[in-house]
């Protein structure tokens, strides 16, 4: 059995690392904070519904690309959405737009390249892309049928 | 830092990966000092919600470096090679299984953004967890618990549950598919 202190102070040692090695990662961490605060400010909420053309299978491509573009907490995703809906949007649409979201990502693709390797991070964020509007259309044909 | 006891390879590529970070943070700085000539106002805006986010995820900042810490400590990776990586462990159908299991249910219940769990992602791929299985956690975190209720109050029970059922599902095929493109070794 190991003694005590020996135990803690193995423990702060590998928490020490970790911080060591969060620490390094802070200039990209930092840049992408300061993107994601850009797109929140500069571009306005107005221009998301402008953008709709009201055609279903044009605007579930619409969707799945501003979802991708678009960052911050998934909250605002889904009070976009709503918005949008009430507009006349279709449902379709706004599946894509909430799954692609929080599942692609355009704003993080850096952070996601430089820490798990280019080629992971750009195919998870081609398959992410196709699968949000796969998605949709599941979705939304099931809840027609049922 | 302690390089010493690293091979040569492993320093240099985190020296670039180091660079890297620091050209990108450049680069956005630079952004941020145009916009601020051509409109203060909202690049000052700007940098208030860059200072409020960077308040807002402190919290999980710090709780992902202990999850690291503790992690490195406590999980042995031999034991780890058991959990997650397919085909260890003396039923390997079983194990697989366990292992898809683990990556949904710990994408779902992560918190923070999604760009603080990279290193801890990293961190497992080194330990020798598959891509597919990385894929799929992140991919799980479309599916936010807490926020149930609110998707619910705008499209309703039926469509939140058949949205994430239908996401969980396809995690799996992001991962595998993933998986199918990539080779782990050039990643």
């Amino acid at each position: 059995m190991q003694e005590p202190r020996k135990t803690l102070r193995g423990l702060s040692q590998a928490v020490l690392k970790a911080a060591r090695s969060m620490y390094n990662m802070l200039p990209i961490l930092s840049g992408i904070i300061l993107l994601i605060s850009l797109v929140n400010t500069w571009v306005p909420k107005t221009l998301y519904t402008s953008i709709f053309s009201k055609n279903p299978l044009l605007d579930v491509f619409i969707g799945d690309l501003l979802g991708s573009i678009l960052a911050g907490n998934p909250i605002t995703s889904y009070i976009l959405g709503g918005e949008l809906l009430t507009q006349g949007v279709s449902l379709l649409a706004i599946t894509a737009f909430i799954v692609a979201w929080v599942t692609v990502g355009i704003v993080q693709l850096p952070a996601e390249a430089l820490i798990l390797g280019k080629r992971f991070a750009i195919t998870r964020t081609l398959i992410s892309f196709c699968f949000a509007i796969i998605i949709s259309v599941i979705t939304v044909s099931i809840l027609k049928i049922i | 830092m302690n390089n010493k006891n690293k091979p040569r390879q492993k320093i240099q590529g985190n020296r670039k990966q180091g660079k890297a970070g620091w050209y990108f943070f450049i680069i956005v700085i630079t952004l941020y000092v145009i916009l601020l000539i051509l409109n203060p106002a909202k690049t000052a805006l700007s940098f208030k919600s860059f200072f409020s986010l960077i308040i807002k995820i402190t919290p999980t900042l710090m709780l992902i470096i202990l999850l690291i810490g503790l992690f490195n400590y406590f999980v042995p990776p031999k034991k780890l090679q058991e959990w997650l990586v397919h085909g260890k462990g003396t039923n390997p159908g079983i194990q697989r299984i366990k292992a898809w299991g683990i990556a949904i249910i710990g994408g779902i219940v992560s918190s923070g953004p999604i760009y603080l769990w990279y290193p801890f992602l990293a961190q497992l791929r080194k330990s020798g967890v598959r891509n597919s299985l990385i894929a799929t956690f992140l991919y799980n975190r479309a599916v936010k618990i807490p926020l149930v209720p609110m998707m619910i109050m705008y499209f309703g029970l039926a469509y939140t549950i058949i949205l994430t059922i239908v996401t969980m599902i396809f995690s799996v095929f992001n991962g595998l598919l993933l998986e199918i493109i990539i080779d782990k070794k050039n990643y």
